[in-house]
């Protein structure tokens, strides 16, 4: 079996607010195989959007190793740290963060341009992951367009587009309804099942149970 | 991130907020603006002068009393008929040598008036200056001799006095006095908004009964060639300081009057371009202003952009170029608009303008430059955003 996607040892985060330090990790070991379809749940504050920044490269711990697509975020600087962003994972937010005067399409396409992808070529593929997230007939339409279930599979596919070997989605069903959320959490297994880990982060014990397996988090640590 | 991407980016940005980026580039559009016009103004009339200065005519020396020190006080001269005689002697040619008495007069032809300047003059001007008549002659040397009340009138006066009318014949009243006119000088315009047609010539010794005095204001010598300029200069000055041991005189070149105007406006194009600038400057912040303003309204999109693999430069890059776009697209209308103001002026008030390249090019460069200069920190601010701080912002 390859390396896993994600190996975090250890891992603390202590935030400095105005010289009053406050961890928000306090040791915390996690593996994500390269197939993991993960729940993180907890209360707010319990650290998982901390864990999920550090899963994601977006930001590095305090003390312990962290291993992203087999590279030690510690030795990254900010444009290494991009650059692993962009070639091993694909985000998915709860308010969908998309471009608001900005194609469908073009939102998709988004993570391409840092990657150099010509315009062409960028939308070719924008498209044809639209597609495969049934946006196909939506294109050209911008996110004021678009239903919350639509926005939010725009978004699903902007972090697909890239091929990137973990989905992290923080509380990807948290602004949509039931139905629509269930489409989404459809989606996001259909993608798992094609081969690309997903880590879920939720307070939804309903969105949670359906995932492989669940880490609960409380007061920085992992309960179980 | 390519460079054509970039620059897609930014205007897309800049498009989204239409209005207020016009208002931005507002401030250098007027910034650029006023240094083009002002620097065609101040070259414009360096040109005027220049051009009328050469227009007296070449080789020329103007012998004044007194040093010809900027800030020296002027010095009434003590100059006469009998000092002209002996310049005459040293030149060595009558006809190379004029003289001016000057005095502002009420010119009077029946019922119309007009205000001239009076200019006792010998028979020579027109050999000495480059002047030309448009009717009738010029005074003779026996007018001169004699006195006699004649006069040519400078093409603005011949109109005021006479209309359509032919003036030649005619007579005027200067003072009170009675003469005649026997001739009319071509137009010459405006300069420096001072309007040169309305000047009256009548015989130097003609003028000095009217204002009941012997002096004369000065007297200019047309030198042969080039070379004996100086020499001429020296034995004038001579002759006269010989004649007057209490009394400096001066003598000078055309260049050195071009020379010293030249630097005067210089100094004044200059300092009418750093008032500009100043300007310019003024609508460098506004722009850096508003980009800090734009790196906070766009904290999100900016921590979306790092979440999908921008780098701190590629950010950084988009938000310069955004300010760098201001600033020039700010630089070339600022440019349209200083060309437009240069022409009007040039073209509706008498003061002239020449819009020069080279005040183009600084126009555009210290824009684009101002877009670098004050891009840079809401551009360095935007690359250093940390993402999770970013994308928390709502």
């Amino acid at each position: 079996m390859t390396e896993p996607a994600i190996v975090a040892v250890d891992v603390t985060r202590t935030y400095d607010l105005d010289g009053v330090f406050v961890s928000a990790l306090r040791g915390v070991s996690l593996t994500v195989s390269a197939t993991d379809y993960v729940a993180i749940v907890g209360t707010s504050g319990s650290g998982k959007s901390t864990l999920m920044h550090l899963l994601g490269a977006l930001d590095r711990p305090s003390s312990g190793t962290l291993r992203i697509g087999g590279r030690d975020v510690a030795t990254l600087g900010p444009a290494e740290m991009a650059l692993l962003r962009n070639e091993t994972i694909g985000f998915v937010f709860q308010s969908f963060h998309l471009l608001a005067r900005t194609t469908a399409r073009d939102n998709v396409a988004l993570p391409l341009v840092y990657r150099g992808v010509g315009r062409r070529e960028r939308r070719a593929r924008a498209a044809e992951m639209l597609e495969r997230v049934g946006l196909g007939h939506r294109l050209d339409h911008r996110p004021n367009q678009m239903s919350g279930g639509e926005q939010q599979r725009v978004a699903i596919a902007r972090a697909l587009v890239t091929g990137p070997s973990v989905l992290l989605a923080d509380e990807p069903t948290g602004n949509l309804d039931s139905t629509t959320g269930e489409q989404v959490l459809g989606l996001l297994e259909t993608l798992n099942a094609d081969g690309v880990a997903v880590v879920l982060v939720t307070h939804d014990r309903e969105v949670a149970g359906r995932a492989h397996r669940q880490i609960v988090m409380r007061d920085g640590l992992i309960v179980s | 991130m390519r460079v054509a991407e970039a620059w897609r980016v930014a205007i897309d940005a800049l498009r989204a907020n239409r209005l207020r980026s016009i208002l931005t580039m507002l401030g250098v559009v007027i910034g650029v603006g006023a240094v083009v016009a002002l620097v065609a103004i101040g070259t414009g009339t360096k040109r005027q002068i220049e051009q009328q200065v050469e227009g007296l005519g070449s080789n020329l020396l103007i012998v004044v009393p007194g040093r010809l020190d900027p800030g020296a006080a002027p010095t009434a001269s003590t100059l006469t008929m009998d000092d002209v005689d002996a310049v005459i002697r040293v030149v060595g040619d009558r006809s190379r040598v004029a003289v001016t008495i000057s005095s502002g007069e009420t010119v009077r032809a029946g019922s119309r008036e007009a205000y001239a300047s009076m200019q006792g003059v010998l028979e020579t001007t027109p050999d000495v200056f480059v002047r030309r008549l448009d009717r009738g002659s010029y005074l003779t040397r026996t007018d001169v001799t004699t006195g006699r009340r004649v006069a040519v009138l400078g093409a603005g006066t011949a109109k005021a006095l006479f209309g359509d009318r032919d003036p030649i014949g005619r007579q005027i009243t200067i003072g009170g006095v009675r003469f005649r006119v026997i001739g009319t000088f071509e137009e010459l315009g405006q300069s420096l908004g001072v309007d040169r047609d309305s000047e009256v010539h009548v015989p130097v010794t003609a003028a000095q009964r009217l204002l009941g005095t012997q002096r004369i204001d000065g007297l200019a010598i047309r030198a042969p060639d080039r070379d004996r300029i100086d020499a001429l200069g020296s034995a004038v000055v001579a002759a006269l300081v010989k004649r007057h041991p209490d009394t400096d005189f001066s003598a000078v070149t055309q260049e050195q009057i071009l020379g010293v105007l030249g630097d005067i406006l210089g100094v004044l194009t200059g300092v009418l371009a750093a008032i500009a600038g100043i300007s310019l400057l003024v609508g460098g912040v506004g722009v850096s202003n508003i980009m800090l303003v734009s790196v906070r309204e766009r904290t999100k999109e900016i921590g979306l952009r790092k979440a999908v693999g921008a780098r701190p430069r590629d950010i950084g890059v988009q938000f310069l170029l955004e300010a760098v776009l201001l600033t020039t697209i700010g630089g070339v209308l600022g440019m349209a608009l200083g060309i437009s103001a240069a022409l009007l002026v040039d073209r509706l008030t008498p003061v002239p303008a020449a819009v020069t390249w080279w005040s183009l090019a600084l126009a555009f460069g210290v824009s684009a430059a101002v877009g670098i200069i004050f891009g840079v920190i809401p551009a360095q601010r935007a690359g250093r955003l940390d993402p999770v701080v970013a994308l928390r912002t709502e």
